[in-house]
C-alpha cells in the first residue's frame, strides 16, 4: 500500500543525506570503496541481509541448538551467551528458532514479492505497450484493487485460499500486484516514446523484438527497485498474518509465529517478543536502506 | 461544479461496484465454499446428514450458477445487505454496525496523533537549523514504517502496563484503555504523513514567494507556519485516503494484539472460520471508507487551493 509513496520519498530521502559526494573524476574502485566508506549504514544492511539469507539456506551455520525440541529444565532463561535470545515456555532456544525459521519467512517473502513482480509487471507492461483500451481497462482494475486496503485484500485472499506459509505468501504478493503494475505501465510508456524505440520500429523490428530487446530492459529498472522495497513490506505483511496465526501450524518457528507465541508470556519474558521483533525491525530496515541506494543510484543515472 | 461533483460521484460509485466484483471473485469463486468446508469438517462425525447440508447450500444459494449468485448478491449488497453471517447466523450489516463504534473511536484517535505527531515532527526537522536535530527527526518515519505493528503494541504494553503501570494493557475499551492502541496505530501513518509533509515543506520553502516574505520582513517562524504549511499541507491531504484504509486494516492486527472488540477482531474472528459473507462486508466496508475520504478530499481540494481548475481534473 506504501510502496510507491515510500519510492519517490526513500528516494528524496537518499539524496539529502547521502549524495552531496565531490563531483570530481577518480578511478572507479576508490569511487565504490569511497561510496561504501561514506555509507556505514549501507554496509550493515547488506550484512544484516546476507546474514538472514545465509540463516536461510544454512541455518547450523549461527547455532547448533534445535528450533523444535526444548530442554524443559531450562525453560524461560533470559538471554545469555548460552541463549542468545534467551530460552521460551518450553525450553527452546529462540535465537535457533528464529535462525530456523529465516527460511519459511523468508521463502515467503520472496514468493510474494515474485508473485507481485511478476504478474504487476505483465499488466503494466501489457497496458504501456499496448494502449488503448486494453490499457483503459487494466489501468482502471488497478485503481479499483488500490481502493481496497492491502491487508484486508490479503485476508479475502487467506479467507479463500486457507491457511499456510505458500497461500499467505500469494495473498501478500497479489496485495500488491497493483503497485508493481502502475511503476512498470509508466515506465514503459516513457520508453516507448524514446527515440531509439522510434528508429528500431521504422527499421522493421517486429513488435516482440521492439518489446524484448528496448523497452523492457530499459523499463525494468524501477521497477527492480521497487521489488526492493518490497521485500520489507512483504515481510511486514507476512509476519502480521503469521502473528494472527493464518502461517504454518505452531511448532514451525515462523518469524510472526514466533512473536506470537512470547505474547502470553509478555510480562515475566521480554525477550521473548522484544528479540525477535527486532530481528524483523532489522531486515526489514535493511532491505529498505538497500533499496534506497538502488533507487538513488538510478535517479542519478538518468 | 455540478458537472464535476456528479462525475466524481458516479465514479466512486463505479469503483465500488468493480472492488465488490473484484471481493466476489477472490472470495466465492476459489475453492471453498462455507458450507462446503463445514460439511467437510463434519464428515467423519456420526450426526452428518448430507441432505441438511444440501439444504443450507440452497438457502445461501450456493447451488446457483455463478452469474445467479453475483446477480443475486450485488443486488442485495446495493441496498446494503450483505447476507447473514455463516458462523453465527445473524445479518452481516447488524454484526459490523456493532463492531464498528469502538473501532472507529480507535480509528480516529490514531488518525488524529498521526495527524499531530506526523505532521509536528516535519514542521519541526524543515524549520529548526540545527543538522543534527533534522537529521535525527528524519531518520525517524523511515523507522517507523519498517517496524511490525503488533510489535510496537507489545513492546508498549511491556514498557508502559507491565514494567511502568501507566495504562491497562489488554481488554479494556475506556479511554485509559484506548491510549496505547492508538498510539500503535498511529505509528505507521504518522511516520508516512511526516515523510510526505517534510518533503513537500522542503519543496515550498524554496518558492520564490517564500523569499518574498522573508524579504518583506516576516519572521523565520512566522514564514514557515502561516505561509509554506499551508501551502506544502496540500499534497499531504491527498494520502488521507490511503492512510484511512491502511489504519482502518490495521485494527485487524491491533485489536488482536489488545483483545479490544470491534470490525478488526470481528475480521480475525471471520477469516478464521472461512466466513465469506462477514469478510466481504468487511471489505466493502473498507472500500466505501476509502473510496469517500478520497472523494471528501477532492471536492475539498479547489476549496483549499483555487489554482485547481476542476474541469481539467480526472480520476
Amino acid at each position: 500500500m506504501s510502496q510507491t509513496l515510500d519510492g519517490g520519498l526513500a528516494a528524496e530521502a537518499a539524496a539529502g543525506t547521502a549524495l552531496p559526494a565531490p563531483r570530481r573524476r577518480r578511478r572507479e574502485e576508490t569511487g565504490l570503496a569511497r561510496f561504501l566508506l561514506r555509507r556505514p549504514g549501507l554496509v550493515l544492511s547488506a550484512l544484516t541481509v546476507l546474514a538472514v539469507v545465509v540463516a536461510a539456506f544454512r541455518p547450523e551455520t549461527f547455532t547448533s541448538a534445535d528450533p523444535l525440541a526444548g530442554v524443559p529444565a531450562h525453560r524461560f532463561q533470559a538471554p545469555s551467551a548460552a541463549h542468545w535470545f534467551g530460552t521460551d515456555e518450553l525450553g527452546r532456544d529462540v535465537f535457533a528458532r528464529m535462525a530456523h525459521g529465516a527460511a519459511l519467512s523468508m521463502k515467503a517473502t520472496l514468493i510474494a514479492v515474485a508473485v507481485a513482480f511478476v504478474f504487476g509487471g505483465l499488466v503494466g507492461l501489457v497496458s504501456g505497450f499496448v494502449g488503448r483500451w486494453v490499457d483503459d481497462v487494466l489501468m482502471r482494475a488497478v485503481d479499483v484493487v488500490l481502493a481496497i486496503p492491502a491487508l484486508f485484500l490479503s485476508l479475502a485472499l487467506v479467507t479463500a485460499l486457507g491457511y499456510g506459509t505458500v497461500k499467505v505468501a500469494v495473498a501478500i504478493g497479489v496485495a500488491s500486484v497493483a503497485s508493481f503494475a502502475r511503476v512498470m505501465r509508466a515506465e514503459v510508456l516513457r520508453v516507448r516514446q524514446a527515440v531509439y524505440v522510434e528508429a528500431a520500429r521504422a527499421c522493421g523490428v517486429r513488435w516482440w523484438n521492439v518489446l524484448g530487446r528496448h523497452v523492457l530492459p530499459n523499463a525494468i529498472g524501477p521497477v527492480l527497485v521497487l521489488a526492493t522495497l518490497d521485500f520489507g513490506t512483504a515481510i511486514l505483511g507476512v509476519s502480521a498474518l503469521s502473528f494472527l496465526g493464518y502461517g504454518e501450524p505452531p511448532p514451525a518457528p515462523e518469524w510472526g509465529t514466533v512473536i506470537a507465541g512470547g505474547r502470553n508470556y509478555l510480562a515475566n519474558a521480554w525477550w521473548l517478543t522484544a528479540l525477535p521483533g527486532l530481528v524483523i525491525a532489522a531486515t526489514v530496515l535493511s532491505t529498505n536502506r538497500i533499496a534506497r541506494a538502488l533507487d538513488g543510484e538510478w535517479a542519478r543515472r538518468r | 461544479m455540478r458537472r464535476y461533483l456528479i462525475r466524481r460521484i458516479l465514479q466512486a460509485a463505479a469503483v465500488l461496484w468493480a472492488a465488490y466484483t473484484v471481493s466476489f471473485l477472490v472470495l466465492d469463486l476459489l475453492p471453498g465454499d462455507p458450507v462446503s468446508a463445514m460439511a467437510g469438517a463434519a464428515q467423519d462425525q456420526a450426526s452428518f446428514d448430507p441432505a441438511q447440508f444440501a439444504r443450507l447450500k440452497h438457502e445461501y444459494g450456493f447451488d446457483k450458477p455463478i452469474p445467479v449468485q453475483y446477480a443475486d448478491y450485488l443486488g442485495r449488497a446495493v441496498r446494503g445487505d450483505f447476507g447473514d453471517s455463516v458462523a453465527t447466523g445473524r445479518p452481516v450489516t447488524t454484526v459490523l454496525t456493532e463492531a464498528l463504534p469502538p473501532t472507529l473511536q480507535l480509528t480516529a484517535a490514531a488518525l488524529l496523533l498521526a495527524v499531530l505527531a506526523g505532521g509536528g515532527l516535519a514542521v519541526l526537522a524543515t524549520w529548526t537549523s540545527a543538522r543534527w536535530l533534522r537529521q535525527a527527526l528524519l531518520s525517524l518515519p523511515p523507522l517507523g514504517v519498517s517496524v511490525p505493528t503488533f510489535w510496537v503494541g507489545l513492546m508498549l504494553v511491556e514498557l508502559l502496563s507491565f514494567r511502568v503501570h501507566l495504562f491497562p494493557a489488554f481488554g479494556d475499551d475506556g479511554p485509559r484503555g484506548l491510549v496505547l492502541p492508538a498510539l500503535t496505530m498511529a505509528v505507521m501513518p504518522g511516520a508516512l504523513i511526516a515523510q510526505v509533509l517534510a518533503k513537500s515543506l522542503l519543496g515550498t520553502l524554496e518558492e520564490p514567494y517564500v523569499q518574498t516574505a522573508r524579504a518583506k520582513g516576516a519572521g523565520r517562524t512566522r514564514v514557515h507556519l502561516r505561509h509554506a504549511l499551508r501551502n506544502a499541507a496540500l499534497p499531504a491531504l491527498t494520502i488521507l485516503g490511503v492512510l484511512t484504509g491502511m489504519v482502518l486494516a490495521n485494527s485487524v492486527v491491533i485489536e488482536t494484539v489488545f483483545s479490544r472488540n470491534g470490525l478488526g477482531r470481528v475480521t480475525a474472528g471471520a477469516v478464521g472460520v472461512q466466513d465469506i459473507p462477514v469478510v466481504q462486508g468487511v471489505v466493502m466496508f473498507a472500500a466505501v471508507a476509502v473510496v469517500t475520504v478520497n472523494l471528501a478530499v477532492d471536492l475539498l481540494y479547489p476549496l483549499l487551493d483555487p489554482r485547481i481548475v476542476m474541469a481539467g481534473r480526472t480520476a
